[in-house]
């Protein structure tokens, strides 16, 4: 978890309570200046709360919250200068149009109005809109109206960019274009902690902080996440998928078995020994199957992997 | 405070509202529909009352008396009877508000003593209209007696005495047409005005809430002060136009005479106006659906508006406790200003109690209204 200079954002012990629930235990993590780091897990998992905690507008229980040398958790209002918060939710106004809302949140941040006009050009340009710009908000597509939260959060060049889910049911066309604009931040030093459903976008992160039911459980970069996996991803394709989970599920050796689109994933203790004593069980109870094919995991995979390891200790 | 984001956000709600059906109807025709209904539904004079007689006598004293009922346009006779059984029932049935009775003995206690009565029986369900109608009657009657006075006079050989020694002239000061709608529409219109303004801000809140556009916008580096004045500015421009509009209504459709000056009609509405939006906004800033802050708006304004700021029921004829609840209603204020200025031509310096009581009210309102709006989720 070790970042290479000063950290731009430090969290500490960062509590939240609701009636009833810990929605956010505990978590600590650091991230450095132009990383763009992934919140990742289930539904419920504290990630907006986290977020919200972050961009100033839920206060935490406990813990502590750094963004460069402002104390977010004593002085929401002198963080919330530098950064931009996209909610789950579309947070712009439908009835304005897509030049009206830009204007409205360049305003809200004193973005001087030549500045303005020369930014919005190239945000519209990179996101495909410039056609769009007197279309009211609420006639955008779901992939439009995500991209049109972008532009108006970065109209006035935040350092901090948290984005929560800002992909979720957004048409992969309008996902590309997003990433771009991600990327292009990234070079230019924007902090980006964004969360996300889509585990192909996880492994595109410098790094990732896995939360389950309020709890931090791993953090690092994607790559080092995989190999903190026990066993080896065998991925076995299939013309009778279910029954193929059916029979390898609970074998000796097998730790955990997944269906994906043309088959499953099976995690195994030790492929070597297991790939061929598999096969053969395999074709002895005529179950038709491809070649066992061992594979390096998927965020995914890698999820179902350490969370299942974890209920089972 | 920066008036950049103050501008900010006005443009965006005046955008929202001139875009949102909702809120332009209740900005451009509720108080139109509202100053029309109120102001032809609550009339407390009365006219053509349903008037029943009864002559047991039939003099032709007996009769120039009820002719006079007939000729009045206070009085319609809708009834004539014959006997106490069908009276009753015309009263009874609602036929007919009260009912005339000449006795039997009427001309012949006129001409012995010079003086003789008739019975009136009122129907008192609504005792307003009762205490109408028994005085309109009592004028009916006096005035034939004041005749009678005169021609028995005449007819002794005296030249014109008076009818009585001493008679109460009564000037009406103000309204001196005794005309209720005179004194009900300056009400009406501050009932619209209080009822419009809390409606229109009732929503700017809550439609951020509810919309999901809130979250967004407490992550901005605005103010709570900032989104105040931002959101309230045009509401006040919508409700002083609303405020011209009724008191023109009321000027020149309603016809009731305007006596003060333009200046302190406008001051003190300015005034209300920041009492009434302010309630509106606090309201919505407390109740974060649009619905809920929309009935809870009408709730506290339309009730001790109707009830309690002397619009239609005098304040100086409540009972000690409920007068003292009165100065809590804000329109109060505005209705006893609204009414001296237009009946009685009074200015700010007049007005000083009323001005200052709204005063301190606006400046409550103002202060809650800022500090109840936290740039919080929870």
């Amino acid at each position: 978890m070790s970042a290479p200079d000063k950290p731009k954002i430090r969290v500490a012990g960062l509590t939240k309570r609701f009636v009833g629930t810990t929605a956010v235990e505990g978590a600590t993590f650091d991230i450095a200046r132009g990383e763009i780091f992934g919140l990742v897990g289930p539904d419920g998992a504290g990630k907006t709360t986290v977020m919200r905690m972050l961009a100033g507008v839920m206060r935490p229980d406990a813990g502590s919250i750094e963004i460069d040398d402002v104390d977010v958790v004593a002085d929401p209002e002198q963080a919330k200068l530098h950064l931009s918060y996209m909610p789950q939710r579309f947070g712009l106004y439908e009835d304005l149009t897509v030049d009206e809302n830009i204007r409205f949140y360049a305003d809200l941040f004193e973005v001087p109005r030549k500045l303005r006009d020369e930014r919005t050009g190239p945000l519209l340009a990179a996101s495909n809109m410039e056609a769009f710009r007197r279309r009211l908000a609420g006639q955008l597509s779901g992939g439009m109206k995500q991209k049109l939260g972008l532009i108006c959060s970065l109209i006035h060049t935040p350092q901090v960019l948290l984005l929560d889910e800002p992909t979720t049911g957004v048409d992969p066309v309008s996902r590309r274009d997003f990433w771009r604009i991600l990327y292009s931040l990234r070079e230019s030093g924007v902090t980006i902690l964004i969360s996300t459903a889509y585990l192909d976008e996880a492994e595109r992160c410098t790094r990732l902080a896995l939360f389950h039911e309020g709890r931090l459980r791993y953090c690092d970069t994607p790559k080092r996440l995989k190999a903190l996996m026990p066993g080896t991803l065998l991925a076995i394709t299939s013309t009778a998928a279910r029954d193929l989970h059916k029979a390898l599920l609970g074998r000796d050796g097998v730790m955990s078995v997944m269906l994906v689109g043309d088959g499953v994933h099976a995690v195994v203790d030790d492929a070597d020994r297991r790939v061929p004593e598999l096969s053969a069980a395999l074709d002895a109870g005529k179950i038709p199957h491809g070649e066992l094919v061992r594979v390096t995991p998927s965020i995914e995979d890698l999820f179902v992997g350490l969370l299942k390891d974890e209920h089972a200790s | 405070m920066r008036l950049g984001r103050i501008r900010a956000m006005a443009v965006k709600e005046m955008l929202q509202v001139w875009r949102d059906p909702r809120s332009l109807m209740i900005a451009l025709l509720m108080p139109v529909m509202q100053m029309a209904l109120l102001g032809y539904g609550v009339n407390l004079d009365a006219k053509h009352i349903p008037v029943c007689t009864f002559d047991r006598e039939g003099s032709q004293f007996s009769e120039a008396l009820l002719k006079r009922f007939k000729s009045t346009a206070y009085f319609a006779v809708v009834e004539t009877v014959d006997n106490y059984r069908a009276l009753t029932a015309a009263v009874d049935g609602g036929d007919c508000r009260i009912a005339i009775v000449v006795p039997p003995d009427f001309s012949k206690r006129l001409s012995d003593s010079g003086a003789s009565s008739v019975q009136a029986i009122i129907d008192a369900t609504d005792d307003n209209s009762a205490n109408l109608a028994l005085g309109y009657a009592q004028s009916v009657v006096s005035g034939f007696s004041a005749d009678i006075a005169v021609q028995r006079a005449g007819m002794q050989g005296q030249w014109m005495a008076a009818p009585a020694a001493l008679s109460l002239e009564s000037r009406v000061w103000f309204n001196e047409d005794l005309v209720s709608r005179n004194f009900i529409i300056p009400g009406v219109v501050a009932m619209v005005m209080a009822l419009v303004g809390s409606q229109l801000t009732s929503l700017t809140i809550s439609r951020e809430w509810e919309r999901g556009t809130m979250e967004l916008l407490v992550s901005t580096p605005v103010t709570p002060m900032e989104v105040m004045l931002g959101k309230l500015l045009p509401y006040f421009a919508i409700g002083f136009f609303d405020a011209a509009l009724c008191l023109a209504f009321a000027v020149f459709w309603f016809d009731v005479p305007f006596r003060g000056t333009v200046f302190t009609l406008f001051f003190t509405t300015a005034l209300f106006l920041i009492v009434v939006l302010g309630l509106g906004y606090l309201i919505s800033v407390t109740v974060r659906s649009q619905v809920g802050a929309s009935q809870i708006a009408l709730l506290v304004t339309m009730l001790p508006t109707a009830l309690l700021s002397g619009y239609t029921f005098p304040i100086d004829q409540m009972p000690a406790l409920i007068r003292a609840v009165t100065y809590l209603v804000h329109a109060r204020y505005y209705v006893t200003i609204l009414k001296a200025v237009f009946l009685k031509g009074e200015g700010v310096v007049e007005l000083a109690e009323p001005i200052l009581a709204m005063t301190i009210y606006a400046a409550l309102v103002a202060v809650l209204a800022a500090r109840a709006f936290r740039k919080r989720l929870e």
